[in-house]
């Protein structure tokens, strides 16, 4: 099966990614008992029971084996400041970024789709010219801009979405789905325009193939062809890019959720990042990782699904 | 439709193409890529049109399927299809008679099969849009026509996709899609050009057998006067846009009378010929169809080229019961015997193409 | 029906399309299906406007203190949160201090990260890039794993631990930023060296004995460069993007040195009573970002070895 053929290179990708995660918190200047402790209780005596008590002093690649495998059952630490369990913080917010992540996601592909279809379906237009440079135009704003800009309008002129704050899901559903559109909608702008262009170029050259000549002489109607013909085989890189952009999406919830004050996974990396919450830094940093590397994973199993070629063995030409 | 109109349409030819021109604009100017063609094609009857690339015989198939953008496109002259004009035919009355009445088969069956839907989806898909046939009534007609194209299995291979097939099965496949709904006009267009050489002929027997089954129009594309030999009824030879020469297949292979035809004779490889014994081919290219030279297009590159057809281009004219030609120096007559004479004793033609008298030698011979 | 035509199943002469498949009826139009030769001579007014633009933010960023602008540090207490007006061309932030001043001194700060960032990216990456897609074999696998996973990792997440424990002095975040760009650049390199290599006059080269640094030298090179330098300057628009959240997030050159990032994240407070404050700096990012995308992708257009072995 293609999940079990692939399932290698996962293993791999992912402890090549806890090592990186490992080596750049813990190569890093600064000793971390000194941060810990602070600079008017570090008597030698008190920072060596500290690095005692962390292992600090242990060679590499022990600490690496004693890190990943309490990791592994669940256990990051402490944090620093809080006294907090790494994982039960992350527990409690990592649920809030994937929400708005995933709904910036489900945003964007709903406008791209059409869009691009649109604009490749009318390539060489007004309409297709409007589309592509207003695309183009787009790729040049950053995210915080558009929040800064969805802020002004929605909150400060228009006043019917709050600017800041977070509202569980479980506490009030559409308290919950308010204050995570704005967010949400930061995130996606981009994420649209990207997407967006790639289908308009994928699409116009599958309205170019044989295939779709055959099927208009076939007698299919318009729509059809574009949406059950021609969707499918023009959405492989837009799924893979998808996959990737997920990344990018991590990235603009460290800011958006600093912006918007919403208790995410970002915003704790964040705050860990400022007071050099050593422990609560690779916990979180890790966990980002995995969820991105699997992501990757999952969507190269749902390519193989949306492209027959692919499961059946015979590698298609693909990256 | 009623039994009397039916009757009425059969009177008329199955597809008249009558002047048809159609150019494109782009910022390097006018495309004429089919300038002028005027074909005929009856019921049950096979026409081949015969051009290498470049000729705009594949522009003339998707002209006459009346399957070009409009924009940017400039079409004139007329395309009756049983007396119906479909240059006029807005796309949503033209879905009515794709697939249902005029089919087509492309080049390469590699790619003109979604690569992402199974072959059943593929063919049943316009049994339900044209016979509103569903479910398994569709499915029981989508075995029947992978069997009569000659594919074995052919329920196991519904429910597979393009890649498992070979590419001679999937032009069967695609062959099965254009009859589904048995329809009266089938245009191939270069239909063997991708195929292995021993797959090319049984494709060309399937699709001889089909047309004579269904009483079928056929019209081959093709760069290769060998594929329409044996099986067109009527050639058409195009050169640059337009048709040079028009014959019954029989005449034409006889009585050529257009040199890019003799040339094209030629280049096919011959058994009775002895082995080692070198095949000719047409020197030059086909012109730019941006801005065709004032003349006979072919001039450049013919070896009966005078003065006359640098300046003067000529036009169709008949030579024998359905034969015409277009060349002020036609082969075979005498005109064209004194043409040659004098450009091999120039050592050049008028077009400046250097000549040698093995030309004379093999003149006449093909 | 009114509408204008589709464009389905056959090639649209007024699309310019790289990705035109050879279909036989673009092969028989070639002419019409390729209408880019005359086109793509000239690059446009939108491309020489966005140079303009670029060459201006350049100017004011190294002759910020020559020019005739006031104090980007000095506060004016009685003009706190000015509309743009004769005294102050661009009016004036929350503290009073002159927005146009600051804009042409951040401008520096834009600069010298992006460029210095690009640059590191650009010969590192590009150096490796090229030597992975010379060589292939071993080295090529080796090389391109340890790429691959680093770019497994969210970049920002990456820059973000860095930053805060090596500390976000402009030289800093420079080379951090660079060496945090060397394996898209080695992506971008190694697929512009696999295509050139593949061409005929390398070939040629290769057969008739030309040595390895030669034709690294002479015919991969001077190839390669072009359009890596094209990527170069879209990837120069993301750094200053990357620097404008830096700022936002605090992390980014200290204050009170001027950033555009930093006034944007500073005009946030003000966002209801003086907006002119967050926009105009966000106009001004916005605009080069989108020139230096605009010119990097007509640049990358028109040196386009083969973009699809990316």
């Amino acid at each position: 099966m293609y999940v079990l053929r692939r399932l290698p290179s996962l293993i791999a990708t992912l402890l090549a990614v806890s090592i990186l995660t490992f080596l750049m918190t813990s190569l890093l200047p600064g000793d971390p008992a000194l941060q810990i402790l602070g600079a008017e209780n570090a008597t030698p005596e008190a920072i060596a029971a500290v690095r005692a008590e962390l292992s600090l002093d242990d060679p590499l690649p022990v600490r690496y084996l004693h890190w990943i495998g309490d990791a592994l059952t669940g256990d990051f630490g402490r944090s620093y400041r809080t006294n907090e369990p790494v994982s039960q913080a992350i527990v409690e917010r990592l649920p809030v970024t994937a929400e708005i992540g995933l709904l910036a996601i489900v945003i964007a592909l709903a406008i791209a789709i059409p869009v691009g279809m649109l604009s490749a379906y009318r390539a060489g237009t007004r309409t297709d010219k409007v589309i592509s440079s207003t695309s183009f135009g787009l790729l040049a704003v950053p995210n915080f801009m558009v929040a800064i800009l969805l802020i002004l309008i929605f909150a400060v002129w228009l006043g019917v979405l709050p600017a800041t704050g977070w509202v569980n899901f479980t506490d009030n559903p559409v308290q919950n789905l308010r204050s995570a559109l704005l967010p949400a909608l930061s995130l996606a702008i981009a994420e649209m325009a990207v997407y967006t262009r790639l289908l308009r170029t994928d699409m116009i050259a599958t309205l170019q193939q044989d295939f779709v000549t055959m099927a208009r002489v076939k007698g299919v109607s318009n729509r059809r062809i574009l949406f059950r013909h021609a969707l499918r085989p023009s959405s492989f890189s837009l799924l893979t890019v998808a996959g990737v952009q997920v990344g990018a999406i991590i990235g603009g919830s460290v800011v958006i959720e600093t912006l918007f004050a919403v208790p995410g996974v970002g915003r704790l990396l964040l705050e860990a990042v400022l007071v050099r919450d050593l422990l609560m830094v690779q916990g979180v940093a890790l966990v980002i990782a995995v969820s991105y590397v699997v992501v990757n994973f999952t969507v190269d199993i749902l390519y193989s699904y949306l492209d027959p070629r692919i499961s059946h063995g015979r590698s298609a030409a693909r990256v | 439709m009623t039994a009397s109109q039916k009757e009425g349409r059969a009177n008329e030819p199955l597809l008249e193409v009558d002047d048809l021109r159609t150019y494109f604009d782009t910022p390097r100017g006018i495309v004429k890529a089919v300038d002028g063609v005027s074909l005929r094609v009856d019921r049950g009857k096979t026409l081949g049109i015969v051009g290498e690339s470049g000729s705009g015989k594949t522009v003339l198939s998707r002209s006459i399927m009346n399957l070009l953008p409009k924009a940017n496109t400039i079409r004139e002259g007329s395309v009756r299809f049983e007396g119906r004009e479909l240059t006029t035919m807005k796309n949503k009355e033209m879905r009515t008679i794709w697939g249902a009445e005029m089919a087509m088969v492309l080049q390469d069956p590699m790619t003109s099969l979604n690569p992402v839907t199974k072959i059943g989806e593929q063919i049943t898909e316009s049994l339900g849009i044209h016979l509103n046939e569903k479910g398994k009534v569709a499915k029981a007609h989508a075995v029947e026509l992978l069997k009569s194209v000659g594919i074995p299995a052919a329920e196991r291979r519904l429910g597979e996709y393009p890649h498992q097939l070979s590419g001679g099965m999937r032009q069967r496949v695609t062959i099965a899609i254009a009859l589904a709904c048995s329809p009266k006009l089938l245009v191939a267009d270069e239909p063997t050009t991708a195929l292995d050489v021993t797959v090319q002929r049984q494709i060309l027997d399937l699709l001889e057998s089909q047309q004579t089954q269904r009483n079928m129009g056929l019209i081959i594309i093709t760069h290769d006067l060998g594929v329409v030999a044996g099986r067109a009824d009527e050639i058409a030879v195009m050169y640059a846009g337009r048709v040079v020469e028009r014959a019954p297949t029989r005449e034409l292979f006889a009585r050529n009378r257009h040199p890019y035809t003799e040339g094209l004779l030629r280049s096919i490889p011959r058994l009775h010929q002895p082995s080692h014994s070198r095949l000719q081919a047409i020197p030059g290219r086909p012109p730019d169809l941006v801005d065709p030279p004032a003349g006979c297009p072919f001039a450049p590159r013919c070896n009966y080229a005078q003065d006359k057809c640098l300046t003067e281009t000529p036009v169709l004219a008949p030579h024998a019961a359905g034969h015409e030609a277009a060349c002020h120096f036609p082969v075979g007559t005498t005109a064209g015997q004194e043409a040659l004479a004098r450009n091999v004793a120039a050592g050049r033609t008028a077009a400046g193409t250097p000549l040698d008298s093995t030309v004379l030698a093999t003149a006449g011979a093909a | 029906m009114s509408t204008p035509a589709p464009n389905l199943g056959a090639p649209h002469p007024g699309v310019t399309s790289e990705l035109a498949p050879a279909d036989g009826l673009i092969a028989e139009t070639s002419a019409a299906a390729a209408p880019g030769k005359k086109r793509k001579r000239g690059f446009g007014v939108t491309f020489w406007l966005a140079t303009v633009w670029l060459v201006v933010v350049l100017i004011c960023a190294v002759f910020a203190n020559l020019l005739p602008v006031k104090d980007p540090l000095v506060p004016d207490v009685l003009n706190k949160l000015a509309y743009p007006g004769p005294e102050h061309w661009l009016g004036t932030d929350g503290l009073g201090r002159d927005t146009l001043a600051r804009l042409v001194h951040g401008a520096r700060v834009s600069v010298t990260i992006s460029v210095t960032a690009v640059a590191i990216g650009m010969v590192v990456g590009g150096f490796i890039g090229i030597i992975a897609g010379f060589f292939r074999g071993k080295l090529e696998t080796v090389l391109m794993t340890i790429i691959n996973i680093i770019l497994a990792f969210p970049a920002l997440v990456l820059l973000l631990v860095l930053l805060a424990f090596v500390g976000r002095s402009l030289v800093v975040i420079s080379l951090i930023v660079g060496f945090l760009s060397i394996p898209i650049y080695t992506r971008v390199a190694r697929a512009t060296t696999l295509a050139v290599a593949e061409r005929e006059f390398v070939r040629a080269s290769r057969t008739m004995g030309a040595k390895n640094s030669r034709v690294l030298a002479r015919e991969i090179l001077p190839n390669v460069v072009l359009p890596v330098a094209a990527f170069g300057l879209v990837a120069m628009g993301v750094v200053i993007v990357l620097e404008g959240t830096l700022a936002f997030l605090g992390l980014s050159v200290q204050q009170p040195a001027p950033t555009w990032g930093g006034m944007i994240f500073d005009g946030k407070r003000y966002l209801s009573e003086a907006p002119h404050v967050v926009l105009i700096p966000s106009i001004a990012m916005f605009l080069t970002v989108l020139s230096l995308n605009l010119v990097g992708d007509s640049l990358r257009t028109r040196f386009d070895v083969r973009g699809s072995n990316l």
